[in-house]
């Protein structure tokens, strides 16, 4: 009952302080999300490399030449003092093998001072989310006030592996002693030892790649292979409209070493829905729907925010852009509903915050596929699938597709696994200074049939 | 033909197969079993028997598909026809076993065999393309593939997964199954088998999708020439004979004659190939092995119902005492259905041993690709190894595999009952021991029960459960479910030495040790016992199930029932445990076994053995037919004695107890069956004749001797 006065309170307050102080700002009478005992978190910047597709202009760098990128366009963008954080986290997925504590490497080279500590965390496609609510997790407790969080994805070098057998003579042949022992290890080497260990985007727990559970996911919702073509159209229309218009503020330039500066993203193509209507099933062949056009593609990338208790942001001179709210972590079965994360989380995080989904102002959703956003939103629209794996009276309802991903998506954008979800909350917050908004969403899902979302609110203009 | 195509939707490794053909709006049908839906120019006819679980080939099945097809192709709007069945998980389950069973005569039978092969023509030669989509068990049919492989599947009737059918080209395409979306994982899987078959069905009309593989494989161009050739065609004929005699032993009719039906096909075409078909299956239908195995399929289904009911409590953690190989057998085939499975023993190195026997178990399933790893560790998660008796409190039932001593297991028991909560059922693994004596040591011996499992526990089939007079109904009732869920066939069975099973198998055995002793080598005994139909030799069966075990039974049931279960010297038996001999477990029993050498020898030291107790066989019922009798008829007068003396509950579960825990011939159906098959008269005249010579073991029991005097008495009806 004491939050219930609360929020009562804080909201007659805003409506007030809304209707009579901007009463010529679209604004809504809405409430704010602060709470008592619970400090306000805030997101001061956020930036990214720009995203391109893996084997282009960043071909020949390494992830921690991107993520050092993110960090020096940050730093530049906020004018931060290299003594002035806490800590540093860095998300990724696939891990150069050299370079495994990603962050604190690349924290080195951008100069941050050595006495910041920094680690690495992985959650599949929302590493960078697990990154930024690390941080929040710190500054609640009072361990931290700023905290650099960021995400990398280097798709144009993946780790390839000798085979098992191969590494296994290989190590023996370390610790081999005599000619003969090393002589015999060598002769034991066979033709089939050499072939080699590729990565591939695959559950290890089921061994399927997340294109085909997508594709079976897209069927099991019924979801139509034009359906998806429309939706991939509409994600690189909004998102050459965006870049175009300048709306993608978090973009940074980035010199490349022996290259030109490179300052837009280059995976955003519109096309036509016959030419996209032409290319073949990517994974279930011959009658999947799932197709390299309405999937997202292999992208190099790296993002970085800057996020601080907002004594501590006001402290230093700081005009935070957006409130870290609620968010929650979910997961589900790894084989059937692998790609679901955004239905399960969307209401849990919503009524963790006190919110419905009509309160929401902007959506930003991790498009991974065009049919597992699809599926997502008719995952949210059926009242069956509410009753029977949420456990809810009725369906969640689905996001208006007027504030849905309006500047493009991991589609079109580009997708670099941990990078992409610092750019979703960026995103966020700049949706909502733009279009004058309060409460923002964002929705992601994971390999592992994991998923995350958390709600952010924008911070008084 | 036209084309058929096959889709396959494979559902949790099984092969079910789904028919849907496609039905005009017909305002007025009064079909129930199939029925027919035009999408587009697509028919999607669908099978569904609304009597059953699964679709048969019935009368009524074969009618209406007749009739739909009719329809289907009289339909000028339709170009192309999806086969389907309604039910999730299966196509066609194969003939209906009552249809069958219900013909008068052979001719009956064949007339039905020919119906459904017209029907079955009929649909390959549509005018118009079919797609069949099947999702889940379906019946055989090797239409395009190679001899070879047809003849594999066609005399073993061996499981094929989805994607092992893809590759030999029985299916064309394969459909992933789907999981929950709109709709529930199954009916979504259907409705989504049905659009891509309506797509393929539409591609195969627009001749966007091409019917037949233009090109062959090299290797099946060469093996189609190569069957261009007579000789060749005699060899494979020869050599396919040749292994089915050696597998059957001539025992069962059918393989050959489905051998004789793919030549008759072969060499003199289609039409004679089916008349061959029909009428050889009418033939079969009304043997004695087609009644025997029929009655092992209904008996089979009726010893998987529990007539105790529903337990008051659901066995949710089960404790086994003793990680030997029966132990860890039974864990092994626990912990895989979601119970808290608590193995103890009392030895780390003994604990280690059975849980690796548990791994093993289920790795080797990962390995033949029925689970991913992650099943097999997540099953494994559920299995505690430990050799203390801490948690037991929250165990629901405990089943002791320990030494076959009374006095350990009265040990045991006490100890069980210090620590489990009031509730908890005490079940025994014994093979011989009375329950009531084990009993004896309880506090609450209505809460004591026996079940007997059978080793490897994770193969063999049967659960023998022993009730005493004290055991409560809802104990039965609890051991029964645990039992079932186990994926076991049980017979429950009345307390005393042996119970049914052991009490059956011991005059057999002492037997061949009579045999053995009156100077028969082992292999020629194994041959004798399994050319009367037994899947294992009565000389390796006791290697199998341990000398040692076998001279404890022996001495044991010999004390219980005296000079009737003589024959043998249970000395010989215990000279054999005494020099080490204890069977393969030894690695020397009547045979020697080394690892890696599937080729066993007989074991040349029990030659001394034998010959210090060396008996002279009487010729007059030595001949080779008569000591398969000798053996036999042990067995088969126990068992029914066992039912004269109430241990059994009937005729049915003796069958079934006797074909699936001791491998009684199963073409023979059981001893019960093979009493009424072969007359109890002529049963009872041979055993007057051996008894002449050997005495009491041989006296018939008095209801053999009823159903001797009285031919219209059958155990079966």
């Amino acid at each position: 009952s004491k939050y219930v006065f609360f929020y009562v309170s804080s909201w007659i307050y805003t409506s007030i302080s809304y209707c009579c102080y901007f009463p010529s700002v679209q604004t809504k009478s809405k409430k704010t999300l602060a709470r008592p005992g619970v400090k306000n978190i805030v997101l001061v910047e956020g930036v990214r490399t720009p995203f391109l597709l893996s084997g282009t202009t960043y071909a020949d760098l390494m992830p921690h030449d991107l993520a050092r990128a993110a960090l020096q366009g940050l730093l530049h963008r906020t004018g931060l003092p290299k003594d002035a954080v806490d800590y540093i986290i860095y998300g990724t997925v696939i891990q150069e093998v050299k370079t495994s504590n990603v962050a604190r490497e690349a924290a080195l080279g951008a100069g941050f001072s050595d006495k910041i500590p920094a680690h690495t965390v992985t959650m599949a496609c929302i590493s960078s989310n697990q990154a930024m609510t690390s941080a929040v997790g710190l500054i609640a407790a009072g361990q931290c006030d700023a905290v650099v969080a960021g995400g990398v994805e280097f798709m144009s070098d993946v780790p390839i592996r000798h085979s098992r057998k191969m590494r296994k003579t290989m190590l023996s042949l370390n610790k081999a002693k005599t000619l003969g022992q090393r002589l015999s290890l060598i002769g034991s080497i066979r033709l089939a030892h050499l072939s080699p260990e590729l990565p591939a985007v695959a559950e290890f727990s089921t061994a399927e790649t997340m294109g085909h559970s997508a594709d079976r996911l897209a069927a099991a919702f019924g979801v139509s292979r034009v359906e998806q073509d429309e939706f991939a159209l509409r994600s690189h229309t909004l998102a050459k409209k965006a870049q175009d218009a300048g709306l993608l503020q978090d973009v940074i330039s980035f010199k490349v070493p022996g290259r030109d500066i490179v300052s837009k993203d280059n995976g955003i193509r519109p096309s036509s829905m016959e030419q996209m209507g032409k290319l073949k099933a990517a994974f279930v062949k011959p009658h999947g729907t799932v197709t390299a056009a309405n999937s997202s593609f292999l992208t190099d990338g790296a993002s970085a925010v800057l996020v601080m208790s907002e004594e501590k942001a006001l402290a230093m001179g700081y005009k935070p852009k957006a409130y870290l709210r609620d968010f929650v972590y979910v997961s589900q079965d790894p084989k059937d509903q692998l790609l679901l994360g955004p239905t399960y989380g969307t209401p849990k995080v919503l009524e963790r915050a006190g919110l419905s989904m009509s309160d929401i102002d902007v959506f930003e959703f991790h498009e991974a596929f065009a049919g597992q956003i699809m599926a997502n939103l008719k995952a949210m629209d059926s009242d069956w699938f509410g009753q029977t794996y949420l456990g809810r009276k009725s369906k969640v309802g689905t996001p208006p597709m007027e504030k849905f991903n309006l500047w493009g998506g991991s589609l079109s954008l580009g997708h670099p696994f941990g990078a992409t979800g610092c750019r979703l909350v960026t995103t966020v917050a700049h949706r909502l200074q733009k279009e004058g908004g309060q409460y923002g969403l964002v929705a992601a899902c994971a390999a592992g049939g994991q998923g995350h979302a958390m709600v952010i609110e924008a911070y008084p203009q | 033909m036209a084309g058929v195509r096959a889709l396959g939707a494979s559902l949790s490794g099984s092969d079910t197969i789904i028919l849907s053909l496609f039905i005009f709006p017909s305002l007025f049908l009064a079909r129930t079993h199939v029925n027919y839906e035009v999408k587009g120019d697509v028919a999607v006819v669908r099978i569904n028997d609304p009597t059953s679980k699964v679709n048969t080939l019935s009368v009524q099945m074969q009618t209406e598909m007749a009739e739909v097809m009719n329809e289907v192709w009289a339909n000028n709007a339709v170009q192309s026809a999806v086969l389907i069945s309604s039910k999730p998980g299966c196509f066609i389950a194969g003939a209906d076993i009552n249809m069958i069973q219900a013909c008068n005569n052979a001719e009956e039978v064949t007339k039905l065999s020919q119906e459904g092969q017209k029907m079955f023509e009929k649909i390959e030669k549509s005018p118009k393309p079919i797609v069949a989509a099947i999702n889940g068990s379906c019946l055989g049919g090797g239409l395009e593939v190679g001899l070879p492989s047809a003849f594999d599947m066609m005399l073993t009737g061996r499981n094929i997964r989805a994607d092992k059918a893809k590759k030999m080209g029985l299916v064309d395409q394969l459909v992933d199954p789907l999981g929950p979306g709109l709709k529930s994982p199954e009916e979504r899987t259907i409705d989504y088998l049905e659009e891509v078959a309506i797509e393929y069905a539409k591609g195969i009309v627009n001749k966007k999708i091409p019917l037949r593989k233009e090109k062959g494989t090299m290797q099946s161009k060469l093996c189609y020439y190569i069957m261009s050739f007579e000789l060749v065609r005699n060899q494979i004929y020869k050599t396919v004979h040749g292994k089915v005699m050696k597998q059957s032993k001539g025992l069962y009719p059918a393989p050959l004659k489905i051998i004789e039906c793919v030549k008759t096909g072969v060499e003199q075409g289609p039409t004679a190939g089916y008349l061959a078909e029909s009428q050889n299956f009418g033939q079969l239908a009304k043997t004695p092995e087609s009644a025997a195995l029929i009655g092992l399929y209904h008996g089979q289904v009726a010893c998987k119902k529990n007539r105790f009911g529903t337990p008051q409590r659901e066995v949710k953690t089960l404790a086994i005492l003793g990680a030997g190989l029966m132990g860890a057998g039974i864990a092994q085939v626990t912990v895989d259905k979601g119970v808290h499975t608590v193995l103890k023993d009392t030895t780390l190195t003994g604990l280690s041993r059975g849980e690796q026997q548990v791994y093993k178990g289920l790795n080797d399933k990962t390995k033949k690709k029925n689970i991913t790893s992650f099943q097999r560790d997540s099953i494994l998660s559920n299995l505690t190894g430990q050799l203390d008796y801490s948690g037991f409190e929250n165990a629901d039932m405990v089943i002791e595999a320990v030494f076959e001593d009374i006095n350990i297991k009265h040990a045991v028991i006490k100890e069980v009952e210090a620590v489990v909560s009031p509730h908890c059922i005490f079940a025994s693994n014994t093979s011989a021991l009375p329950i009531k004596d084990i009993a004896a040591a309880s506090k609450r011996p209505d809460k004591v029960i026996g079940m007997h499992y059978f080793s490897p526990v994770d193969k063999m089939q049967l659960l023998e459960i022993i009730t005493t007079e004290q055991t409560s109904k809802d104990t039965t009732a609890s051991a029964v479910a645990v039992g079932l869920k186990q994926g076991k066939v049980i017979i429950v069975v009345g307390d005393g030495p042996g119970f049914y099973t052991t009490r059956c198998l011991a005059p057999m055995l002492a037997e061949a040790v009579r045999v053995l002793q009156e100077g028969t080598d082992p292999k020629k005994l194994d041959a004798l016992t399994t050319g009367f139909g037994f899947p294992v030799g009565a000389a390796t069966l006791a290697d199998e199930v341990g000398i040692d075990v076998a001279a404890h039974v022996a001495e044991d049931l010999g004390k219980a029932f005296g000079s009737r279960f003589g024959g043998g010297n249970v000395e010989v038996l215990k000279t054999m445990v005494d020099l080490g001999f204890k069977g393969r477990k030894s690695g020397k029993g009547c045979y020697v076994y080394q690892p890696g050498l599937k080729v066993k020898e007989v074991n040349p030291e029990i030659g001394e053995i034998l010959e210090k107790y060396k008996m002279t066989p009487n010729p007059a019922v030595s001949s080779d037919s008569d000591v398969q009798y000798r053996l036999v008829s042990r067995f088969v007068n126990e068992a029914v004695l066992c039912l004269q003396e109430g241990i059994l509950n009937g005729p049915l579960e003796g069958d079934i107890g006797a074909v699936f825990g001791l491998g009684f011939p199963p073409c023979l159906g059981g001893p019960f069956r093979f009493v009424d098959t072969l007359g109890a008269d002529k049963l009872v005249e041979k055993m007057r004749r051996f008894e002449a010579v050997y005495g009491n073991q041989f006296t018939p029991c008095q209801l053999l001797l009823d159903h001797a005097k009285d031919s219209s008495k059958k155990f079966h009806k």
